[in-house]
């Protein structure tokens, strides 16, 4: 299932923002501040990803129309961009400086939350595979509800990352917590359906 | 044959005694209005060449690019984006403009800004500035000296601080006519008098030797090299001699990140990031020149840390 040729094409479809943005940037054509630029341009693509894959589920449920088939691809995708976030902030603009990486990570709340959604990722991209699914079962599902802590963790990291709120940061934080939301009534619904017996949601 | 008879003015057609004294400033701004002419008109500044000499207080530091200075600001009247006010900013006019100095002083005054800019002998000073977001630029400002202004008005003994007001206008700022505002207007800032009257303190006109781009502040705009960027309030309308500490915009957003000092200062970290480093605009590029180590107040220190005497910068940021 993986290795489905449309998973291929939306993963280097989805790679090209930051190819391209990469390539300005080696081409100082991103302005007069590239490396802040490209940090944010990457994390946006991080949560835009991310939307998509928090989107999968309720769109199947509105709509009838499933591209479950393709959510390890976004989810992946939402690692990819997280990991390339943190390497430009690590490599090119704190240019490796450890000491201050070490103090700024134990100090900062923004970073120490953005630090906790990039750490909620890694086993959620490591257990993006069918063995894992056939290995974890019942606890796979469980483990990737971790994607509601990332989406809760990346809007606070987003809303915190400007001097103030700015309409892009409230609007993509608003999306992010009504996706959780949602998810979060459609949870509790099936607990209480499977409380009564009633096992008629999947 | 007739006696001729040569015509006698009327009263109020005769010059001033005080205006024929200035007649050289007035030739001076004449001229100078007729080289600006093809470059200016009641609208948005064409930037007009300025006549300056240079200044104390010149930076080492290599100047930041035009294109990098006039297209990376952060200027919310016309949008929250860096690149917004250069974008956004061709429909504002700032001429006519009238900068008024009232308040605690014994001779207020509301100058035209033509008339300041002929009055005030123009001079050209290479500042750093430090942005709180932790970059930072280096520009050669033209204009003079805040202390000038200030002199003339004489602020009277119960004067204690200067507060600054910009301007309000949703239809030429777009940033001023969002359905949420982004920061309440006007934009106000304060210094304490002996910060204003520092020799440091200075209001711009121009950059590069050119009246200001109104993404910069056209057409008079506030720069105190040794605090954070966002006291250098810019299209300033008033400037007011007041007795109290006066509210600040940023201030007033949060009183938690943004002080009313605002000195620049290594070691006095903002709540969200440090402020030991900084990125150099157009000098960090993207593979790195890297960070540079915040000085503090910027390099200044040998000038201002005087008036902080045993001031705790911590408590008071």
């Amino acid at each position: 299932m993986p290795w489905r040729f449309e998973t291929w094409v939306i993963t280097l479809l989805g790679l090209m923002p930051a190819a391209l943005y990469f390539w300005y940037g080696a081409h100082d054509q991103l302005g007069a501040d590239p490396v802040n630029v490209f940090e944010r341009w990457l994390g946006l693509w991080a949560v835009r990803f991310l939307l998509v894959t928090l989107c999968i589920t309720p769109l199947r449920e509105v709509s009838g129309y499933s591209l479950l088939r393709y959510r390890r691809t976004f989810g992946l995708l939402v690692f990819w961009y997280a990991c390339m976030h943190v390497a430009v902030y690590v490599a090119l603009d704190q240019q490796f400086d450890m000491a201050v990486l070490w103090r700024d990570i134990t100090h900062r709340p923004f970073l120490m939350i953005g630090a906790g959604a990039f750490t909620l990722l890694v086993p959620l991209a490591l257990t993006s595979n069918t063995w894992s699914i056939r290995t974890l079962g019942r606890r796979w599902r469980g483990l990737h509800r971790l994607t509601y802590g990332v989406a809760i963790l990346a809007a606070v990291h987003f809303l915190m990352a400007f001097k103030t709120y700015t309409p892009t940061s409230v609007g993509y934080a608003a999306a992010l917590g009504l996706l959780v939301l949602w998810r979060g009534r459609q949870v509790t619904r099936m607990r209480t359906a499977s409380d009564r017996g009633d096992m008629t949601q999947p | 044959m007739a006696r001729w008879s040569y015509p006698h003015p009327r009263p109020s057609e005769i010059t001033p005694h005080a205006a024929w004294m200035n007649r050289r400033h007035f030739m001076a701004a004449a001229s100078l209005a007729a080289v600006a002419a093809p470059f200016s008109h009641t609208g948005p500044a064409m930037a007009a060449a300025l006549r300056t000499q240079p200044g104390p207080f010149q930076a080492t530091d290599r100047p930041t690019s035009l294109e990098d200075i006039t297209h990376y600001n952060n200027f919310y009247e016309f949008g929250m984006g860096k690149a917004d006010p250069s974008a956004y900013g061709a429909g504002f006019q700032p001429h006519p403009w009238t900068l008024s100095v009232e308040g605690l002083v014994a001779h207020p005054r509301i100058w035209d800004i033509d008339q300041l800019m002929a009055t005030m002998t123009l001079e050209e000073r290479l500042y750093r500035m430090r942005c709180v977001e932790a970059w930072s630029m280096v520009i050669p400002w033209d204009g003079f000296a805040l202390a000038t202004l200030l002199k003339q008005a004489e602020p009277l003994g119960s004067a204690r601080y200067v507060a600054f007001e910009s301007v309000v206008r949703p239809q030429q700022m777009p940033g001023q006519r969002a359905v949420l505002d982004t920061l309440p207007w006007p934009y106000v800032e304060g210094l304490r008098l002996d910060e204003a009257m520092h020799p440091l303190t200075f209001l711009a006109v121009g950059l590069y030797g050119q009246t200001l781009p109104n993404q910069n502040g056209a057409p008079v705009r506030l720069v105190v090299p040794w605090k954070y960027g966002f006291k250098g309030i810019k299209s300033i309308t008033r400037i007011r001699l007041v007795e109290q500490m006066p509210p600040t915009t940023w201030n007033r957003m949060d009183p938690t990140e943004y002080g009313f000092f605002a000195n620049v200062n290594p070691d006095v970290d903002h709540p969200r990031w440090s402020q030991a480093t900084e990125r150099v605009i157009g000098a960090s590029g993207f593979f790195g020149g890297g960070r540079k180590k915040t000085l503090m107040f910027n390099g200044y220190g040998e000038q201002v840390a005087g008036l902080y005497g045993q001031m705790n910068l911590r408590a008071q940021f």
